[in-house]
């Protein structure tokens, strides 16, 4: 338990990924089985005990500590699992290193419901408060250390010296504490195979494509589809490795979705893996990527949440069906396939995403200018461009060159003010990389988004200068920074998208809003004005609607 | 006689009506009694001043001379008369020259402690208990969440941290007056021989520490240097400059902060830190309880931090306790959340 204790403790501060992931090779290298395999499953969130949660922990708070106290303390401190670790009466007489962390794992699953609030009061009293805390953290189930599922079998991948990939391909095919996988990235045995198909593929993705590249290409060699702007899924159901019926909703990076989405995963009545784009549906229409933040935002998927928010997914691939992996299959014949098992499922939660109909480029950009005439019809909010894919390609990991592209929609551009600035944090952290910038409204500016990225690391420290040479006011790790109609500084931004918001004061939200570029040459008093900014609101809308 | 006689709050701070003297007061008054150098307790601008030879000495490096009209130094257990109050000083344990201040009249004693701590300090006398009617305690770490840790073991951390990381310098926020001598000096005990390599806002304290007969080993400035040049070196910094473009200079910095508010992993991830290391000159949870027992008092008053909770304790023992909600007393410890 110490090991996994320290583990959990150094990679909570460690705030460089390449730091978290020597943390984790070396923790899997140096610990044994099937210790490593727990903490693995762990970190992926695979571990789930049916008796001890929460409320446990508040119950053995409430017979070990005085009522008051804890209380002050929790508010305090701000977490529970973090304050009973802190505020447990120790007893170092009693401390015992010997207690591991697959004896805390076992006895979490196996113990009877009645016994276990002992049994768990008694490793407390065993542990020092690093491992008190890691132990009640394994039972709230929110680690909070920054350890993605990818992240870990990052790692993994790095102990073995292979793709991160291939792991994704050996996941599914065992279970915790993982010990055909260690054997086997040890060169100690075989891939772990499973019969199974139900399980995570890594996801293709696409190139960006301009125009004039496309004229080197045969439109007759490809298809089309929308680019929608929801987030990008894995539905993967069927009989699993171990012959029981399983469900899951992946992200694109593996993590598993599936206790946010149960709306979803519960509907699940097929045996396939489909590759598709979660989007909400209200009032017959898909909805912008807005709403959808709304609910990702959320922790956990009340049945108001769902109702309010109804998810579906708009499928367009066809990994595997039944036990047979697809991925090998040409698009067309993917997509066929996909076409008739869509026809075949018409009450599971997803919806065909359509083919764009298409003679020349030209019809094709015709189609991406104004979806709502090229066939996105009602759901043309939610598109951001069109994807564009081989007839013959494959389907593989990663980003192969040459069989799928995305032609997005044209970012849109405005001239703003820099009007706040914050610190960042980690590498960082002494510079301050969080801009909220403004547009002119009257003679006042609005602040209508804020941006941390699009700039090289020459012009962060320019920026940084900046700031820290026209401060006006401090608050925090915030500065105000000189923003009048002569002195200032400029920046273009640009977004994706823009959409009404009742949340900001400006009344609109940017999409992806990044630095585009400093224009070191341009004074405050000719930036955009409010009214430039509701005039390209205005043309969307009226473009898609 | 009444204990609220010889000492009651007032908005300036304790005030001892017999003597016309405030005890750390907030506003210049005409006299005072400092119990250490922190500047929330110990302001310029008073008439008189009275204090340790030590403290007085840190005022002045750190006010300037003219720091008071007049001053007059009190030795560890020599006692004062004024307006028919007895004063008297006892170390706190809580940095160089801090002290308890003791008044006793009509066979009635009242002591505030000031800010103190019971963990060993190399840099100053340890805490000495003063049995008193009425025990004026401060607050900071009053939750049950707060056990210190030993600073040795601490200081391991961070030297576990510079072996494992040669090529980074580990950069230490330390409050200026107290915290970095005290970290200095664990160094030492703890078997760093190297350099220590110091912030120019901490040199002057520094020297004075010296000056007090307080070894500290080779400490030296930060100067213009390659960034190889701290490769594995141990530099300490007060924490307000943490976060500022003067860390730059250094290969790779690993944030470190020593702090007792460490021991709360979400106030050590806002402020980046990379390495926590819980060293507190405050006492924390189990020195409080503690030391209020053994001072024998049936009354406790709490002037500034968690006072709900050490009250209720309090109450819970049978003593009689009120939180004077003294105001102006900040933490040094929280100190530098703004750059």
């Amino acid at each position: 338990m110490n090991r996994f204790a320290a583990l959990l403790d150094r990679l909570a501060y460690e705030p460089r990924r390449l730091g978290k992931l020597a943390l984790l090779e070396t923790y899997f290298r140096d610990t044994p089985d099937p210790d490593r395999g727990w903490a693995l499953a762990a970190m992926t969130g695979a571990l789930n005990f049916k008796n001890a949660k929460a409320g446990l922990i508040r119950t053995l708070a409430a017979e070990r500590t005085d009522p008051v106290l804890f209380a002050l303390s929790y508010d305090f401190v701000g977490d529970l699992a973090e304050t009973v670790s802190l505020m447990w009466p120790a007893d170092s007489a009693r401390a015992n290193a010997t207690l591991s962390l697959s004896d805390v794992v076992e006895g979490l699953q196996t113990t009877p419901k009645g016994e276990l609030p002992g049994r768990v009061a008694a490793w407390l009293d065993r542990l020092d408060e690093n491992g008190r805390w890691a132990l009640l953290k394994l039972i709230t189930g929110a680690l909070r250390i920054g350890v993605s599922a990818r992240l870990a079998r990052t790692a993994l991948a790095r102990l073995g010296g292979r793709e991160p990939d291939e792991i994704e391909d050996v996941w599914h095919a065992d279970a915790p504490p993982y010990l055909k996988l260690f054997a086997w990235l040890e060169g100690r045995g075989p891939a772990p195979s499973a019969n199974t198909s139900v399980r995570f593929y890594p996801p293709m993705l696409s190139h960006p494509i301009e125009p004039e590249a496309l004229e080197d290409f045969d439109p007759a060699e490809f298809c089309a589809e929308w680019k929608w702007d929801g987030i990008r899924v894995q539905a993967a159901a069927g009989i699993d490795a171990y012959g029981q019926r399983a469900a899951h909703l992946f992200t694109r990076t593996g993590e598993d979705a599936s206790d946010a989405f149960p709306d979803l995963v519960g509907a699940f009545d097929f045996e396939a893996v489909l590759d598709g784009e979660l989007l909400i549906r209200r009032e017959g229409r898909v909805q912008d990527f807005n709403t959808l933040q709304q609910r990702l935002n959320r922790k956990s998927a009340t049945a108001k949440l769902m109702a309010e928010f109804p998810a579906f997914i708009r499928v367009y691939d066809l990994l595997a069906l039944g036990k047979e992996d697809l991925r090998a299959l040409p698009f067309a014949a993917r997509r066929e396939q996909l076409e008739s098992f869509a026809a075949a499922h018409p009450f599971a939660p997803i919806d065909l995403s359509p083919l764009i109909s298409f003679n020349t480029w030209d019809e094709l950009a015709a189609a991406r200018a104004k979806p709502a005439d090229g066939g996105a019809g009602v759901d043309a909010e939610a598109v951001e461009g069109v994807m564009i894919k081989r007839r013959d390609a494959p389907y593989l990991a990663g980003r192969p060159k040459g069989y799928w592209f995305k032609w997005k929609r044209d970012p849109m551009a405005i001239d703003a003010v820099l009007m706040y600035a914050q610190r960042g944090s980690g590498k960082r952290s002494s510079y301050y990389s969080d801009y909220t910038f403004g547009v002119w409204s009257g003679d006042e500016l609005t602040p209508v988004g804020k941006a941390y990225f699009g700039f090289t690391d020459e012009e962060l420290a320019e920026l940084d200068r900046f700031v820290r040479a026209n401060t006006l006011n401090r608050f925090g790790p915030v500065r105000e920074v000189t923003h009048t109609k002569a002195k200032g500084l400029v920046l273009e931004v640009a977004f994706e998208g823009l959409q009404r918001s009742r949340r900001h004061k400006s009344g609109l939200a940017m999409r992806f809003p990044r630095i585009s570029r400093i224009r070191w040459d341009k004074p405050p008093r000719d930036a955009d004005t409010l009214d430039t900014l509701e005039q390209l609101l205005q043309r969307g809308e009226t473009a898609e609607g | 006689m009444q204990p609220a006689q010889i000492l009651h709050p007032r908005p300036e701070g304790l005030y001892a009506p017999a003597a016309d003297l405030y005890i750390d007061p907030t506003r210049p008054v005409a006299r005072a009694l400092i119990t250490h150098g922190h500047s929330d307790h110990a302001r310029a601008g008073h008439g008189a001043v009275l204090a340790t030879k030590e403290t007085l000495a840190i005022m002045g490096a750190r006010c300037g001379p003219g720091f008071a009209g007049s001053t007059q130094a009190l030795a560890y257990g020599e006692e004062i008369t004024i307006g028919g109050v007895r004063f008297s000083l006892r170390p706190a344990g809580h940095v160089l020259g801090s002290a308890q201040a003791l008044a006793e009249c009509g066979g009635t004693r009242v002591a505030a402690s000031g800010d103190y701590k019971r963990h060993p300090d190399p840099t100053c006398p340890p805490f000495e208990i003063m049995p008193c009617d009425v025990f004026i305690t401060e607050a900071t770490f009053a939750l049950p969440v707060f056990t210190h840790p030993s600073a040795d073991h601490e200081v391991m951390k961070l030297l576990d941290s510079v072996a494992l990381f040669p090529e980074r310098a580990h950069i230490v926020g330390a409050y200026a007056l107290g915290k970095a001598q005290r970290v200095m000096a664990t160094l030492r005990a703890c078997g760093w021989d190297k350099p220590i390599y110091a912030h120019g806002a901490l040199l002057a304290v520094t020297e004075l520490y010296r000056e007090f007969g307080v070894d500290l080993g080779d400490v030296r400035p930060v100067q213009d240097a390659p960034k190889s040049f701290y490769a594995g070196a141990i530099v300490l910094a007060p924490p307000s400059a943490l976060q500022t473009p003067w860390v730059r200079r250094f290969p790779d910095p690993a944030t470190c902060f020593a702090s007792g508010w460490m021991r709360i992993r979400a106030r050590a991830r806002q402020r980046g830190v990379e390495l926590p290391l819980v060293i507190s000159d405050h006492a924390d949870w189990p020195d409080l309880q503690r030391t209020i027992l053994e001072t024998g008092a049936g009354e406790i008053w709490i002037t500034h931090g968690e006072a709900d909770a050490l009250a209720h304790w309090c109450a819970q023992q049978g003593l009689n306790a009120k939180a004077l909600h003294l105001v102006g007393y900040g933490d040094e410890e929280a100190e530098g959340a703004a750059a």
